[in-house]
């Protein structure tokens, strides 16, 4: 019988498999991009005090919340809904509180609707850039700063800002 | 078709056949013993896969809960699919493990799968078994076809049952890493924290819908190329005529294999996606169409003026043509993004695959059962047996398929094991369809006994019509099936 010289047909399945790992970073810089599943931008405070203001244009934008999995916690936006001046830094908050006697650590995870809206939406600070501790019963508001890309395209008018807020204890212990 | 010489001296050498006894099927190198497990098993699994599906039937004969628990009726949902094609009594023992099977369909999404109990790492072990069983079994087929075709056999004169198999073949090599991929990420992100399909660690759950269906699509051609390839070497068989455009066959293949891996995103146009995405994958996947067509404008052709009997092979045949166009219809319904908003894990789209895969993958392979069962017994088969089974597996599928494209328009979803009571009808026909069905599949089973115990003797060719090397051997095939080498002209 021949030498088995098919070397690709070894290469191929490593390659495929390694090719399905390479999908994760593929998958979140395409969606830094596009903006798709709502993941929001972030800029630093610098970037965001050169952007030009719009000061004709009001977009309206709104706060949302969830909970995941039951977790126990009250999480819900101080401000329900706001009209920004696309350019202007905003200030607003989220409260979260632990229902437990025992201490917990909770993480947000923003998204914005519409997805071609969200790569326009950015925070210079936010809570949800870290996981938040609390202790037993405690309550507190979360500060989230954030600014309008003027670039936004003139048919959004309003973004839908939401947060998910998980319970991440089980991946620290 | 091609001019083949063969010195049929052949029956003179049986210098070694077979060791005894069991043996011989745990050791065995001999091509067509593989093969003859391959078809047991997978005959065992089509009856333990076909009778999880009735449950499924019988659950849904009404609205409302009353055979099995929901919880269980999902498990059923997952273990049809998987063990019907590969079957892994591994994945069949977690039916019987604490928290029960797989939570969650076929596709295994996250989150929902990874609240599976003690199953999930047998369900992702199970599913890297099954990956490496496929990536060998292609690797042998594609270094075969490329080392070992008889003199003379150019890749161009090749029967097409082999193109197919060698497109087929690299399509496994290629996706079936793919999917271990996605199932060893699960498996970490349950067991060992990582995050990659976990939002609150950063992770995202639609990611793995993405590379489950760059696996899922390709698997699907993966399907039914090789039963491309049946029809086109069984209708110009009763046909009597040549395949009618042999290398557009081979081209088409070929494309349909290419497309299957830039149409993926058409399984998740709901899911979110910008615009231009669900503009490209919805014309990427119209475009299988042109192929496809190709393909069923051959089949046809060749009939054309054919000097056609209709043996049970060909009834077989000409029923995966007329059916599986019918569920290749619905699947370019279901490509268009705006429709597919409103058919989205509907029965509609149960309807779809399961017109593709049952009347068209599973047609193909009785009929390939019939077409070499007696190359492979040296006994004809019952031929009045075989055709009843065709005509009664023709009527119950369509009594049992066709309602659901109906229930499926009106907004009845999948994957639920309760429905409104305005389904109820249709509903009620289907399950009748399915042990109709189901029954009728017991005839196969006796036509393959009662040929393999006995029956009128088979000749070398079997088929007037037929040409190609296997037939040009004793029926049934010598354990070495050639000894002299066959030279192809």
């Amino acid at each position: 019988m021949r030498r088995f010289k098919q070397f690709h047909l070894i290469v191929i399945p490593i390659a495929m498999f390694g090719f399905g790992y390479l999908m994760v970073p593929i998958y979140n810089i395409f969606c830094d991009i596009t903006g798709l599943n709502g993941k929001t931008g972030s800029i630093s405070q610098a970037e965001a005090n050169v952007l030009d203001v719009d000061p004709d244009r009001r977009v309206r934008v709104e706060f949302i919340s969830a909970l995941n999995q039951n977790a126990q916690w009250d999480f819900y936006p101080d401000v329900k809904s706001m009209k920004v001046i696309p350019g202007k830094t905003y200030t607003t908050t989220y409260t979260a509180a632990n229902r437990l006697d025992q201490d917990m650590v909770g993480q947000a995870v923003p998204s914005v609707a519409p997805a071609q809206a969200a790569t326009y939406f950015n925070k210079t600070e936010c809570f949800c850039f870290v996981r938040q501790s609390f202790e037993p019963h405690e309550s507190r508001q979360m500060p989230l700063v954030f600014v309008v890309d003027p670039k936004l395209p003139d048919d959004i008018n309003t973004l839908t800002l939401s947060y998910t807020f998980f319970d991440v204890n089980s991946r620290i212990n | 078709m091609n001019a083949y010489s063969v010195d049929h001296s052949h029956d003179d050498h049986h210098d070694h056949g077979p060791p005894p006894g069991l043996m011989r099927w745990v050791t065995t190198t001999n091509h067509k013993d593989i093969g003859t497990l391959y078809l047991w098993f997978s005959l065992i699994m089509f009856f333990i896969g076909g009778f999880m599906a009735l449950i499924i039937r019988s659950e849904l004969f009404q609205p409302g809960l009353q055979i099995v628990d929901p919880h269980f009726f999902n498990q059923m949902t997952t273990m049809s699919f998987w063990i019907l094609p590969f079957g892994f009594a591994m994945m069949l023992s977690t039916l019987f493990m604490d928290g029960g099977g797989p939570a969650s369909g076929w596709t295994i999404y996250p989150p929902l799968v990874l609240q599976t109990g003690d199953a999930l790492p047998f369900l992702i072990f199970s599913i890297h078994i099954l990956g490496v069983s496929s990536i060998m079994g292609a690797i042998n087929i594609v270094a075969t076809i490329m080392n070992m075709r008889a003199p003379g056999m150019t890749y161009m004169k090749m029967p097409l049952f082999v193109w197919t198999w060698f497109i087929t073949a690299y399509l496994l090599i290629a996706v079936m890493p793919v999917l271990a991929g996605a199932v060893t990420m699960l498996l970490t992100d349950k067991f060992f924290g990582t995050s990659f399909f976990d939002a609150a660690g950063g992770g995202d759950p639609v990611m793995f819908q993405h590379i489950f269906w760059f696996f899922g699509h390709p698997e699907v051609y993966i399907l039914i190329l090789p039963a491309f390839g049946i029809v086109s070497e069984i209708i110009p068989t009763f046909s009597r005529k040549q395949l009618f455009g042999y290398s557009s066959m081979v081209y088409a293949t070929a494309s349909i294999a290419f497309l299957s891996f830039i149409v993926w995103a058409h399984h998740m146009f709901t899911v979110g996606m910008p615009l231009v995405g669900e503009i490209f994958f919805m014309f990427t996947t119209m475009l299988i169409a042109v192929p496809t067509g190709v393909k069923v404008f051959n089949w046809v052709s060749t009939m054309w003026r054919g000097a056609m009997t209709f043996e049970t092979p060909m009834l077989f045949a000409i029923g995966f043509v007329i059916m599986f166009t019918i569920g290749g219809f619905s699947g370019l319904m279901l490509a268009m993004t705006p429709i597919d908003f409103q058919y989205h894990d509907t029965y509609f789209v149960v309807a779809h695959f399961h017109y593709v895969l049952v009347p068209g993958a599973i047609f193909a392979i009785v009929a390939a059962v019939y077409y070499w069962l007696p190359k492979w017994t040296g006994n004809m088969y019952d031929e009045k047996l075989g055709k009843a089974h065709f005509w009664l597996s023709t009527i119950f599928v369509n009594i049992l398929f066709f309602p659901m494209h109906f229930v499926g328009l009106a907004g009845m979803p999948r994957r639920i094991p309760d429905y409104a009571v305005q389904f109820t009808d249709f509903n009620q026909i289907a399950t009748i369809g399915a042990f109709g069905f189901g029954f009728a599949q017991i005839l196969l089973l006796v036509v393959v006994v009662k040929c393999i115990r006995g029956g009128s003797r088979a000749t070398d060719q079997v088929w007037e019509g037929a040409h190609g090397l296997e037939w040009s051997v004793a029926s049934p095939a010598p354990y070495h099936t050639f000894s002299p080498q066959p030279v192809v002209k």
